[in-house]
């Protein structure tokens, strides 16, 4: 899994692009908490999922994760763009609830 | 017409992609839809990733994963069997295990949601563990009977 960044008026969009499984999570998670410290000042934080190709539970633990981190600096976090199996892993494990989808 | 394969692999988190993308070719045979080939690949994944994170561990490079997968084909409906076994530490209450958001790795982000996305995503789940000598997770999927045929993208083989 690649992570792509860039900040627009205070908001950060972070793309995911790849597969997200246990074993390629280690280094996106060490990647977004780096960009987490980095724009600890940011508004909100949209993690664009349009370029994933593939997630399983992995990405839950992921994303709630990097929601905790971004939540510690005062960060809102969105997700963007699922593609239909991913939303249906979003749905059933209220991701959402936290990071609503915009 | 019915085809069979068995895998064994090493139980290493470089083989998750690996063993996921095997059983969704076996499965091309059937001439699944994109959403049912992603529910299997999903499926899949959960149940080897548990063999790698879970059953076996930090022992997990010493260890293997078995899968076994059979098709069965009757006119337009397909059915993919598949079969995951790991001769690791076993489960103490499967019932406890398969419940939503329970993990035992809570620290390492998992997120509990493996056997519940397992029994979502597939039409037939069955899970076998005795402590200490292992586990066994049987998933069925039928191919080709719930979607509408004119929303199907077809994969081709
Ligand atoms: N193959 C296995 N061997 C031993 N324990 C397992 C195995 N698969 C699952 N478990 C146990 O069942 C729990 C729930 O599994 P799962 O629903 O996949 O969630 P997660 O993997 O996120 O913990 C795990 O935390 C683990 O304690
Ligand atoms: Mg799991």
């Amino acid at each position: 899994m690649e992570i792509n960044a860039n900040c627009k008026n205070e908001v950060l969009y972070i793309a995911l692009v790849g597969e997200i499984d246990e074993h390629n999570a280690t280094e996106a998670r060490r990647k977004a908490d780096k960009l987490a410290d980095d724009f600890a000042r940011s508004k909100s934080a949209v993690f664009d999922l349009q370029g994933v190709s593939f997630m399983d539970s992995t990405a839950i633990g992921f994303l709630i994760g990097r929601y905790k981190k971004f939540n510690r600096y005062g960060v809102r976090t969105y997700l963007t763009n699922p593609s239909q199996s991913a939303d249906k892993i979003l749905s059933m494990s209220g991701v959402y609830n936290l990071m609503p989808r915009i | 017409m019915e085809n069979y394969m068995k895998l064994e692999l090493l139980a290493v988190g470089e083989n998750e992609a690996f063993a996921r993308s095997a059983v969704a070719v076996f499965a091309l045979s059937l001439n699944p839809s994109l959403s049912e080939l992603s529910d299997i690949k999903t499926a899949v994944s959960e149940a080897v990733t548990n063999c790698i994170v879970h059953a076996y561990g930090k022992e997990a490079g010493e260890n293997r994963i078995f899968i076994e997968c059979k098709t069965e084909k009757q006119g337009a409906v397909g059915v993919l069997h598949i079969k995951i076994t790991d001769h690791g530490c076993g489960i103490e209450d499967i019932d406890v295990a398969m419940s939503p958001f329970y993990t035992t790795l809570a620290e390492e982000e998992r997120s509990g949601m493996g056997f519940t996305i397992m029994q979502t995503f597939m039409d037939g789940f069955a899970l076998k563990s005795e402590k200490g000598k292992g586990t066994e997770v049987r998933m069925r999927k039928s191919i080709g009977v719930s979607e509408n045929e004119t929303e199907r993208e077809r994969v081709n083989a």
